[in-house]
């Protein structure tokens, strides 16, 4: 296997110029010009893992390139603190809350404690999610404006865990969402931040064509036959099932192979049967190749996604879909579900196909085999779209529109 | 070379989109929407997405006729919407008096397809405008045509879309700057004429530098 060159130095804005553009990096030094000499305060509750300190650790830096004073801080917590907030994060989905009352008040306690440790005086302190949200406590000491930056889906929420919440969030001066279809209707203004992809991180960065030649190989899949890809954890939402079936169907039509890449099924019961599942149903065809991954391969993604020929995601429920950013970013075309935040991104038929069942999926893939042409179109415009809207550059303009916004007009 | 009297000063903007309380799950509740909503949100579903989907040249370039067409399956609305050309209107007030009537008049005659639920409801927002200087002015055709050719989309629809809301004429600033500024009468009106919804943003672009060559050329 050829090996590509890891990243190893630190990205600068001007790393960016090749791919959005000079100018758009002399509009983002032109807009943080008017945030001269004011402050910011990022807060979550993690420094790494998860996609929120994954596009912090990138943001940061960069804002801060822009001259722009600005602070990341995390909230610490014990495992009770942690396993509240993962059963807040799964209820605010609409399962079931089982905790005692009590976790309320250790939710609290543990807020309280970062709150006396963290200084929050800047000019605009954005808050992260749920876990850090009683932090708003604080404001009444400074004069500083809050937001909330909510990167879940609200609009079906368990409500003894929102009842108990809401009151916090309706403090604050304002709340970012990633698609209008996760807000709910709120008395506080709602702004719309799409969630971004960095083109530059092992991801989505370009790789030399022998490097994703030697990943397929190594897989021991077909460069030279159609492949069908679907990246994503095993999880029953991403329907992986699904995927084979309409696979089957495709099969009977054109030679070609399909892909199931993810991962977590190791520490995951539930992951372990779904992968299990899809292993029942795709015994005896050598051309389904299932991919259970370690954290640690992003570049094999990445080739894996560049490699294939079609990128599906099927899911029955979706977040914002960054699996599906990626591979638009890498000019395919995608099949997927009209689900969550993927009809954002997939413009019916001019940046990718939405599909509502097994068939229909399978039929999309269909046509797109059978249209080379229009299927690099797809790839081509869905790529435009996010340059456009989804990459990191993007999610700088945003947050500079709306510090200038806030700090020079209020929130609403 | 001729100098402007005044300088071309260009400028850029960026919008914060906000989710409005109000949406739409059927063509009634559109009509009512469109009467209700602020001029900001007018701005959003039309100007505003004539630029973020301006590398699509087929299709609505409208948020409404897009969501009447993929949300409603009512294809004769949509194209009826769809054929409102932004540059016709100097006012928000003036668009949306147009959109609605045509929506309401397609719910008088059809009310049992205006009470029919969509596939997906329409979210109403609003795009909330903060322009910046980018600290760049020209007084020659030459350079302004060496800052057009490095221009972005966002500045080139600032300029070139949005600016007749601003202005309230039927033009552009880079047509008014050429015409009362150099005395390019001829050249203003060929760059006017340049078709935004047939072309990408860049395309349209590259059309005015070709003609701003062409008049250096001469």
């Amino acid at each position: 296997m050829k090996a590509t060159k890891p990243q190893t130095r630190t990205l600068h804005l001007d790393d960016y110029s090749s791919i959005v553009g000079a100018p758009e990096i002399l509009e983002l030094r032109a807009l943080a010009s008017r945030l001269r000499g004011r402050t910011v305060q990022m807060v979550n509750s993690t420094s790494v893992g998860g996609g929120v300190a994954e596009i912090l650790s990138r943001l940061v830096p960069l804002l801060t390139e822009l001259n722009l004073t600005l602070r990341w801080d995390v909230i610490t917590g014990g495992d009770d603190f942690f396993e509240i907030t993962k059963a807040f994060h799964n209820a605010l989905h609409g399962a079931p809350y089982d905790k005692p009352p009590e976790s309320f008040e250790i939710f609290l306690a543990y807020n309280e404690q970062n709150r006396a440790r963290l200084q929050l005086d800047s000019d605009l302190v954005v808050i992260h999610d749920p876990q850090p949200l009683p932090l708003i406590n604080d404001r009444e000491n400074h004069s500083g404006r809050w937001i909330w930056r909510c990167h879940i889906d609200l609009s079906r929420p368990n409500p003894t865990v929102w009842s108990f919440l809401e009151p916090y969030v309706l403090r604050y001066d304002a709340s970012l969402f990633s698609s209008p279809d996760f807000t709910r209707q709120s008395a506080i203004p709602q702004y719309l931040f799409y969630p971004c992809i960095d083109p530059l991180s092992e991801k989505n960065r370009d790789l030399e064509p022998e490097f994703i030649e030697s990943v397929l190989e190594g897989f021991e899949i077909d460069p030279k036959r159609p492949i069908l890809t679907q990246v994503s954890r095993f999880d029953r939402l991403k329907d992986p099932v699904g995927v084979v079936n309409a696979y089957k169907i495709v099969k009977r039509y054109f030679d070609c192979q399909l892909v199931l890449a993810g991962g977590g099924a190791a520490d995951d019961p539930e992951g372990g049967k779904v992968l299990d599942q899809v292993r029942e149903v795709a015994a005896g065809d050598p051309d389904i190749h299932i991919l259970d991954l370690p954290p640690w391969s992003a570049l094999e993604i990445n080739a894996l996604q560049r490699g294939s020929t079609i990128v599906i995601q099927k899911s029955l429920r979706e977040g914002f879909g960054l699996t599906v950013t990626e591979a638009l970013w890498k000019r395919k075309p995608v099949v997927a579900s009209a689900v969550g935040g993927i009809p954002i991104q997939v413009i019916h038929k001019h940046t990718g196909m939405l599909a509502h069942s097994v068939e229909g999926t399978a039929y999309q893939v269909r046509y797109l085999l059978s249209n080379p042409s229009i299927a690099e179109r797809l790839g081509r415009q869905g790529h435009e779209h996010v340059r456009e809207q989804f990459l990191i550059t993007s999610a700088m303009s945003r947050y500079l529109t709306l510090f200038i916004h806030a700090l020079e007009h209020g929130s609403s | 070379m001729k100098k402007g009297q005044v300088p071309f000063r260009f400028a850029t903007a960026s919008y914060l989109i906000r989710i409005s309380n109000q949406r739409a799950t059927k063509l009634s509740e559109l009509q009512e929407g469109l009467a209700k909503c602020s001029d900001s949100s007018i701005f959003y579903h039309t100007f505003h997405s004539l630029r973020r989907h301006h590398f699509l040249t087929e299709g609505f370039s409208d948020d409404f006729a897009q969501w009447i067409m993929a949300g409603c399956n009512q294809a004769a609305l949509a194209e009826r919407l769809a054929a409102l050309d932004l540059r016709d209107y100097l006012s928000l007030s003036d668009l949306r008096n147009d959109l609605r009537s045509l929506v309401t008049d397609f719910c008088h005659s059809h009310p049992e397809r205006a009470r029919q639920e969509a596939f997906e409801p329409f979210y109403f927002s609003e795009a909330i405008e903060v322009s910046v200087p980018l600290n760049i002015e020209v007084q020659t055709l030459e350079d302004f045509r060496n800052v057009l050719a490095e221009l972005s989309n966002a500045s080139f629809h600032f300029h070139f879309v949005t600016s007749r809301l601003r202005l309230h004429l039927r033009t552009n600033d880079f047509s008014l700057w050429l015409s009362t500024g150099l005395g390019l009468e001829s050249l203003a009106q060929r760059a006017t004429r340049i078709d935004i919804y047939t072309n990408t943003l860049e395309v349209a672009r590259r059309q005015l530098l070709a003609l701003v060559s062409q008049e250096l050329e001469r």
